[in-house]
């Protein structure tokens, strides 16, 4: 466990050390979300109608920027082979690896969203709901990043491969998560797709870093 | 005691060695010789845990060494050909790690390899050289018994392979293992020299 928090601060200080990449994917976000009233119009009606579609498509693009680097410099420079020695299992690296990209990406998306969603003219009563759905989707697309990132690893044109290997797995992230935004807006209970997030969350939680594991593993050898 | 029996590997589909064998009790050294491409390399990664024997065996006090991967990795400090150094930590920051991972002092593992001085400067900032010392500090922060070296002396002066000497030295009598692969004389005392390719 002493390891599992060595690797995540180490991970966390050179985010910080590293902030133009860090806030890459916050700024990619913003700018992305605010295309969207210039080329539709301001019309609220139109606009609020499609802001939670926007805010998670925006969310779920930002969020893969940082994956291809999340193992790449490691592997490049040969601190991925001594993460590998350092007595945690494999799957342990993965898992604070995932825990990183969620604090240092998921964490000041979701802090966004609530602005970005106000500016998009999203009904108010959407907007808890779109953030419930947004907490565990945002967690989601760490953990299903980290195990493409890792799977995708060592393999050339991995930067192209990976948005492929992660957006199929996401979709359902997606539709239960901007159903559950719709659904307030409407008027009706997002409960039901809240839970389907959650329960989609309890399974990768313990499956994601396994075979992110498995593919370090085989990304060293 | 590391011991390796009719051990074999394959890097992607070429036979990099077959029947290879070799037995080094506490405090020995080995050093692995042979052209480039021979699978030295290979073997440290091998012996690390990193890459697995398509036949053979590696053993640890008798018993598999890999059955538990994460529990070996504890066993070995591994000095790749790359220094795996950030460029953009300053020198303590890049052993931070591997301090928090041993719980033992980074300043002692810095004045080991003559680095103290530069200890606040950012890594990008130093020479191949001193990238290399600030790696090799790393075997100083470990506790693990079995040191696994990849041409560690590449780019170090004199004064600094010396001081290396002194650090192989301390660690074999305190009953730790070396195994070395090099192309040039190391300050390694009746090692048993094992030749590849």
């Amino acid at each position: 466990m002493k390891v599992f928090w060595a690797v995540l601060s180490r991970d966390l200080r050179l985010s910080v050390r590293h902030g133009a990449d860090t806030l890459a994917a916050l700024l990619f976000f913003l700018v992305t979300a605010s295309l969207f009233p210039l080329a539709i119009g301001p019309a609220p009606d139109t606009l609020g109608r499609i802001a939670p579609g926007i805010v998670w498509v925006c969310a779920l693009l930002a969020a893969l920027l940082p994956l291809d680097r999340l193992f790449g410099a490691d592997l490049e420079d040969g601190s991925l082979d001594l993460l590998l020695l350092s007595g945690l299992p494999a799957f342990g690296i993965a898992a604070a690896k995932a825990l990183s990209h969620w604090l240092v990406t998921g964490v000041p998306l979701l802090l966004a969203a609530g602005p970005v969603a106000v500016m998009l003219r999203m009904p108010e009563e959407g907007i808890p709901a779109l953030l419930a759905g947004l907490l565990p989707g945002s967690a989601l697309l760490s953990l299903f990043g980290t195990m493409a990132a890792s799977i995708v690893l060592g393999a050339r044109r991995g930067g192209v491969l990976l948005p492929l290997l992660v957006l199929p797995l996401v979709m359902p992230v997606l539709i239960f998560g901007a159903a559950a935004a719709d659904a307030a807006a409407g008027g009706f209970s997002p409960r039901p797709h809240l839970l389907l997030l959650t329960a989609m969350l309890a399974a990768a939680l313990p499956l994601c870093p396994l075979a992110a594991g498995a593919g370090l593993r085989a990304a060293v050898e | 005691m590391l011991a390796a029996e009719d051990v074999a590997v394959f890097r992607g589909e070429r036979l990099v060695f077959r029947d290879l064998g070799f037995r080094l009790p506490a405090g020995g050294a080995l050093v692995l010789a042979g052209p480039n491409g021979s699978g030295k390399s290979t073997l440290l990664r091998l012996l690390a845990g990193l890459v697995r024997p398509a036949a053979g065996r590696v053993l640890w006090d008798g018993a598999d060494a890999f059955s538990d991967l994460a529990g070996h990795g504890r066993l070995v400090a591994y000095v790749g050909h790359q220094d795996a150094v950030k460029p953009g930590l300053t020198v303590t920051e890049n052993l931070r790690f591997a301090a928090a991972v041993s719980g033992r002092p980074v300043g002692a593992a810095l004045a080991a390899v003559g680095l103290e001085a530069l200890a606040d400067l950012p890594a990008r900032m130093l020479s191949a050289g001193q990238k290399r010392r600030l790696a090799l500090s790393r075997l100083v922060l470990s506790v693990a018994p079995l040191w696994l070296l990849d041409e560690p002396t590449l780019g170090l002066d004199t004064g600094s392979i010396e001081r290396f000497g002194l650090l192989l030295a301390a660690h074999r009598a305190r009953g730790g293992m070396v195994v070395a692969a090099t192309h040039v004389p190391l300050p390694l005392p009746d090692a048993v020299e094992l030749r590849l390719g």
